[in-house]
């Protein structure tokens, strides 16, 4: 009886053709896939060819990397020397010798507790997370301003290098996320007056150019406000920077909230939550995963941005590095200061870059 | 309030779960609501259906003010719905509503979907409410399927979650705004048998639905609307073999004979 009916057999598997894998076939699909490709590719190369060797001959062959003076520059490539005589006030700005262990400190401490939270099994990371936002900037506010514990105080004027470059740029984004966020929620309000104040606070700082808004931080806003009232030139700047940064933090989110369908909303509602429970728990953590790169696009421009500090006086990573290459002694290596510059810019940016790839990958959830 | 008091509380309230008296509401000029009266016992099973764009949708979400209502009265469990947000939330977690897109929360896990109202609504502790989840989602035959995210699961799965979300508030009615209208044909017994069980355990419910075959089987009371109006409402026996009005027969004609 089994001769009677055909019974299905699954056919197996067979292996893809040889012309669809290996180094040949990912030649000709990537590189030589039409003529103009081809040609774009031979170019490529030759361009290459071209500019490479020079750039590595410059940058490494011939550069120099041992001595104390530009004497010890004579070769005909770069001259790292400068780089590394003037490496610790590119880090440290002003910041006196003997107390740049502090900042040290604040950076170490910075890097483990915020190191804890890469790891999956640390238990403790809602606690690890609260005391970075609130306690971990008090500690470091004290730590590198001094005057009490004993320690010497050190005025915002000295700070500078990197130091002062990532100071602003992590206040600026850790601070612009939450008040970016509430504006965000109030524009897209049902309370006219509330929206309306959002709205403006945002057309209002969206619309100004940063340099301009940092000019009246430093110069116009003490013209106006009593002397006893005026508050530190760098605090100035940075409450400026993080209204800037939430401004544009807030359009960003806004466009991830307009991206949940009504149905979330209603389906949380149908269970009895109600709104900042909503917001929170249900439409937020959906919203900012969508605009996780719109984000971090926007982090990376204020870090890039807060290079336009040097204008008003403030001597950052970029301001240091103009600072030494404009002093008599070290006269003619602007170029090695840009190119480290750049170079440093471009790690940072690109470590923002891959964590939040990674970020994204870690949150997708199949949907 | 907990399960057993507000069975106990009944009595009092003379078994009337919902209680629409006179209710119109207009979306800006449209008036999609006109006049509706009805009301609806504890343990009774209301299918209302109807054409499309007929309010029937807009009726149950009335119920838990998903839309406000501008005329009449509203009264679930002795609760009239105003303006006031403390009772709104108060009826929204006695009232599970299961939605035809099952709206389940993509980044949550099926039991952090579960266990979300009862720990922030109820504030019942974690553990305890991944008990009373695991203990519906059992109900709903995919205990399995705990641990995956919604976007994993197929869509008759994933109303079965939406289910058993909405029991895990241990509400005392339930409605449904068309459960089986995004479902793959093969899907939609697996969810109606889930709803058998509940109007057969005795639950209030009130189903927005064209699956004819569930009304005829577990209904008290088929519900029909037309352009806003409640047309016509009977037992489903009367309501299928013996309609009144012509409009039902009309529509008992079309989704009948297609």
């Amino acid at each position: 009886m089994a001769d009677a009916k055909p019974t299905f057999m699954r056919s197996p598997d067979l292996p893809p053709p040889a012309s669809t894998v290996g180094v040949v076939r990912w030649l000709r699909q990537n590189l030589f896939s039409t003529w103009y490709n081809s040609v774009l590719t031979v170019l490529t190369l030759w361009l290459i060819w071209e500019v490479a060797p020079p750039v590595i001959a410059w940058a490494l062959v011939n550069a120099d990397w041992t001595g104390a003076t530009r004497d010890a520059c004579s070769h005909e490539g770069a001259c790292w020397v400068f780089i590394k005589e003037w490496f610790g006030q590119l880090i440290y700005g002003r910041y006196p010798l003997d107390e740049r262990w502090r900042v040290n400190l604040g950076a170490v401490i910075l890097i483990v507790c915020a190191g804890t939270l890469f790891f999956p099994r640390f238990r403790y990371k809602a606690w690890m997370a609260a005391f970075l936002l609130v306690g971990y900037p008090v500690i470091a506010f004290l730590l590198f301003s001094g005057d009490v514990f004993g320690l010497k105080w050190v005025e915002t004027p000295l700070w500078g290098g990197l130091f002062l470059t990532l100071v602003i740029a992590i206040v600026g984004c850790v601070l612009a996320l939450p008040i970016g966020l509430l504006l965000a929620l109030g524009r897209r309000s049902d309370m006219p007056v509330l929206r309306a104040v959002c709205v403006a606070f945002i057309e209002l700082w969206r619309g100004v150019p940063l340099i301009t808004i940092l000019f009246m931080a430093s110069v116009m806003f003490p013209l106006f406000l009593p002397e006893n009232l005026l508050f530190d030139k760098l605090l100035r700047i940075l409450i400026a920077l993080v209204l800037f940064q939430a401004a544009y933090l807030a359009e960003v989110i806004r466009g991830g909230l307009q991206a949940i369908p009504k149905g979330q909303y209603e389906g949380a509602q149908a269970v009895g939550l109600h709104y900042w429970r909503i917001m929170l728990l249900i439409i937020l953590p959906q919203a900012i995963k969508l605009v996780i790169p719109g984000i971090v696009s926007s982090f990376i421009a204020l870090l890039k941005d807060t290079t336009l500090v040097l204008i008003i006086g403030l001597f950052d990573f970029f301001g240091m590095i103009q600072a030494a290459g404009t002093h008599p002694d070290w006269l003619g290596f602007a170029v090695e200061g840009y190119v480290f510059a750049a170079f440093i810019f471009w790690i940072l940016c690109f470590g923002m870059s891959r964590y939040s790839q990674r970020l994204e990958r870690r949150l997708h959830t199949g949907h | 309030m907990s399960h057993a008091q507000a069975d106990t509380g009944q009595g009092a309230d003379t078994g009337v779960a919902i209680r629409m008296i006179g209710v119109h509401k207009w979306y800006g000029q449209f008036h999609v609501l006109k006049d509706i009266h009805l009301s609806v016992d504890f343990k009774e099973k209301i299918v209302v259906c109807g054409p499309s764009g007929s309010g029937k949708s807009t009726l149950i979400r009335c119920i838990n003010r998903l839309e406000e209502h501008q005329r009449g009265r509203i009264i679930v469990e002795g609760i009239e719905l105003t303006n006031d947000l403390k009772k709104i939330a108060e009826i929204r977690s006695e009232v599970g509503m299961v939605f035809q897109h099952f709206n389940l929360f993509p980044h949550l896990t099926v039991l952090g979907n579960l266990t979300l109202a009862p720990m922030w609504v109820r504030k019942i502790p974690r553990a305890e409410a991944e008990g009373i989840a695991m203990k519906f989602l059992t109900r709903v035959k995919i205990p399995e399927q705990a641990t995956k995210f919604p976007g994993q699961l197929s869509g008759g799965q994933q109303q079965r979650v939406a289910i058993a979300r909405a029991l895990c508030m241990n509400p005392k009615i339930m409605l449904f705004d068309e459960p089986t209208s995004a479902l793959d044909p093969e899907m939609i017994k697996e969810v109606v048998d889930v709803m058998v069980d509940l109007a057969e355990e005795g639950m209030t419910m009130i189903v927005v639905t064209h699956e004819m075959g569930f009304a005829n089987r577990v209904a008290d009371r088929v519900v029909f609307m037309d352009e806003g109006e409640i047309i016509e409402q009977a037992d489903p026996k009367t309501f299928f073999n013996n309609p009144q009005n012509e409009r039902t027969q009309l529509f008992l004609s079309q989704i009948l004979s297609h």
